[in-house]
């Protein structure tokens, strides 16, 4: 197992430095810098931009240096826990995030909870009513879930919320307690409207887990050992939680690496049209305005949590299924 | 072969099945031939399925998987629409009728005041509220038009070489039609919607080529080849797989220049989606090598000289081809819906092009969702389309996997 633990651990390396290469080039590709676009904006309005600060901010971030020397300078001062400046903000990026990381974690563990809680019996009851009305029914459902942009899920949920509950239009908050320190009253608050996103966020999902949870356990309900403890008289709720219910969460458990990244990074267009003070469209204005070290360690910092989901993950695999851990970690 | 398995032969003996206890049984020869394969004989239709190839079963079981097949007719009427859309459409996807703007979907009826007329509707008469300043658009019962068929309209060149200018259906002469509703410029919803069926539907499947080619390539590379190479492109894999998709298209967006034609960026988008999709694919083709690489019938076939072409294009790749096919349709809905998302963040497509997703970008404000929610319809063929490809994908699943 420890072997196999520093053989995974190992092989991180050269991941991480693949998708930091690639995160880099991606945001080298697009003609221009932010200087370049912030110059043209300012000459658009009829400013003229300080000249003499950009050269300062351009020299401080290398930005005058080949792409490859800027690469390692980003990357090193990465991996010493300097995430850079941003430039639109006027902000380290470390604060810049931080500050809506705790409210997209909230929101994100929710959205996941409520997939959880929505899925899983719907996926039994589809799998153990195999072709019953009441499966096809809640496929068709799930499926719907899959098919509707949630944008426009967003937008009309929103607007329903409004005329028949008079909820605020869109935020996670009354409008009164925008930047005002937490307390019972603003706590409640967010509580009243975190329910909209995470609903419209979780459809989605849940559509799509339904559908695995429902393949997975029909798989595991054809196998023998499922007819012989029926035969041998376990009743029929054990002989179902017991045992195939948690051979089909193995999928489940792999599924964690993709996890983790969506729990930061939070249904980014969902959040735009809802104008959630979540993470998701802080990165997408970044991206538009190519404020790269915003965006780019952002990007970065996104692949290295998908690096350890995807660790946990199979950690855990090995942990319940010793055939994984026997092939030695390499899944063929 | 023993008579006892054959009752039909032997002759009706009278006073029951047995003779009486103190006598021997009758000595019995039939006198007809024997036929050693009566039993392993096949009915005719069984006999069909026995000698069908791999491609005739799939079908066999495709077609009855029900769902699919409504899907497949419905996939195959979209797309001829969208082939056709010229003609389809009564009106040219940019037509501007100033004279309605924003109004509401007409409805279609049969019967005027008893007497039947045939498809028709009734006219608008427009009035500006000038308290909310409105436009109220009231259907006037005086004004009868009924619809014409096969009639003259908007002149077009399908396919940008024929000329014509008939439409499947259009409105009376010198009245306006708009079954879904018109737009801000006073566009009809239905025109576009039909023509914007064209890029949204091509965009997948041309999207899905892009990461088809990718991942065959790949996969196929790293599953047959294995070692260094397979080592690196596996890591890749996980690298594109661990980004968030929503970012990484917009960054590749941003990259094609705003000097682009509509028609480049449109490849381009496709391109892009190919890009963001090809690992699962290249994934599945690898692991199904690597696993149909170790089957009997491969060994079988190295043992009697056949050679490596031989078995990776006539034993391996049938094996997943079918497996393939499916995963792909699957993932169809993905891109379209990938699409949507782009246009919506104004990163897609872009005007004079209609896409659903450019459509969906102006019905992104919460007074279209209160005043005009027709201008919100082009959401129904995508949720429509969307769902076909998904039941389609899994009938063809459910079909290309023999073991069902």
């Amino acid at each position: 197992m420890l072997r196999y633990l520093f053989r995974r651990v190992l092989l991180m390396i050269p991941t991480l430095l693949l998708a930091s290469a690639l995160i880099f080039t991606v945001m080298q590709l697009p003609p221009g810098d932010f200087f370049q676009t912030y110059v043209a904006e300012m000459q658009a309005q009829g400013e003229r931009a300080d000249l003499s600060r950009l050269e300062f901010l351009k020299k401080e971030y290398h930005l005058d240096k080949p792409p490859v020397e800027r690469y390692a300078y980003w990357l090193a001062d990465f991996v010493r826990g300097d995430f850079g400046y941003s430039f639109e903000y006027d902000l380290p990026v470390r604060d810049l995030i931080g500050d809506r990381l705790l409210l997209t974690m909230i929101l994100s563990f929710l959205t996941i909870l409520f997939t959880w809680a929505v899925a899983f019996p719907i996926g039994i009851y589809s799998a153990t009513h195999q072709y019953s009305w009441g499966d096809y029914g809640l496929t068709f459902l799930g499926l719907l879930g899959l098919a509707v942009p949630h944008f426009l899920l967003a937008l009309i949920v929103m607007y329903f919320a409004n005329v028949w509950l008079g909820l605020s239009i869109g935020g996670l908050m009354a409008p009164e307690y925008l930047n005002q320190p937490m307390s019972m009253a603003k706590f409640g608050s967010v509580l009243q409207h975190i329910w909209l996103p995470v609903v419209v966020i979780g459809i989605t999902g849940t559509g799509g887990m339904i559908r695995a949870v429902r393949a997975n356990l029909l798989d595991e309900l054809d196998k023998q050992y499922v007819t012989t403890a029926r035969a041998k008289g376990l009743p029929p709720r054990r002989a179902l939680l017991k045992y195939p219910f948690r051979m089909s969460l193995n999928f489940f458990i792999s599924d964690i690496g993709s996890v983790l990244p969506s729990v930061v990074s939070g249904a980014e267009i969902v959040a735009i049209v809802l104008s959630l003070p979540t993470t998701g469209p802080l990165l997408v204005r970044a991206l538009q305005s190519q404020d790269m070290y915003l965006a780019g360690s952002f990007l970065m910092f996104l692949a290295v949590l998908t690096v350890i989901g995807v660790l946990i993950s199979d950690i855990a695999l090995a942990m319940l299924d010793p055939r994984v851990r026997l092939q030695g970690g390499e899944s063929k | 072969m023993s008579l006892a398995a054959n009752p039909a032969v032997a002759p009706a003996r009278k006073g029951g099945p047995l003779p009486p206890a103190d006598q021997a049984l009758a000595h019995y020869v039939s006198a007809a031939p024997f036929d050693a394969m009566s039993v392993t004989r096949m009915t005719p239709e069984q006999e069909k399925a026995a000698l069908a190839s791999q491609w005739r079963l799939m079908w066999l079981k495709f077609k009855r998987h029900r769902l699919a097949v409504a899907s497949a007719v419905l996939l195959l009427l979209a797309y001829l629409i969208a082939g056709f859309c010229e003609f389809v459409a009564p009106y040219d996807s940019q037509t501007r009728n100033t004279d309605f703007v924003r109004a509401p979907p007409q409805q279609i009826h049969l019967f005027h005041e008893g007497s039947f007329v045939g498809p028709f509707v009734y006219g608008y008469r427009y009035n500006l509220n000038m308290d909310t300043l409105q436009r109220e658009y009231t259907p006037d019962p005086a004004r009868v038009q009924p619809l014409r068929f096969l009639c003259k309209g908007d002149p077009y060149l399908m396919w940008g070489f024929i000329e014509g200018d008939r439409h499947l259906f259009c409105p009376a002469q010198g009245t306006a039609l708009f079954l879904l509703g018109s737009d801000r410029l006073g566009r009809d919803m239905l025109s576009r919607i039909v023509y914007g069926a064209r890029i949204s539907l091509t965009i997948g499947i041309l999207g899905i080529t892009v990461s088809f080619v990718l991942g065959i390539i790949i996969g196929g590379f790293a599953g047959y080849y294995g070692g260094l190479f397979d080592l690196v492109t596996q890591r890749i894999i996980e690298v594109v797989q661990a980004l968030p998709h929503i970012p990484l298209w917009m960054a590749l967006a941003s990259v094609m220049p705003p000097t682009w034609s509509p028609i480049l960026i449109y490849f381009g988008i496709t391109v892009i989606l190919g890009l963001m999709d090809w690992t699962g694919l290249a994934r599945a083709v690898r692991s199904k090598l690597l696993s149909l690489r170790e089957e009997d019938y491969v060994l079988a076939a190295q043992l009697m000289g056949a050679r490596t072409p031989r078995i990776v294009g006539r034993h391996l790749v049938p094996g997943f081809m079918s497996h393939l096919i499916a995963k792909a349709t699957v993932a169809i809905p993905g891109m379209i819906l990938g699409e949507t998302a782009l246009s919506f963040l104004g990163l897609g497509l872009r005007a004079p092009i209609t896409s659903w997703g450019v459509m969906l970008n102006e019905a992104q404000n919460i007074n279209v969702v209160a005043l005009y929610p027709w201008l919100m319809l082009p959401v129904v063929p995508v949720i429509v389309v969307i769902l076909a490809f998904n039941f389609l994908g899994d009938g063809l699943r459910d079909a290309a996997d023999p073991y069902r």
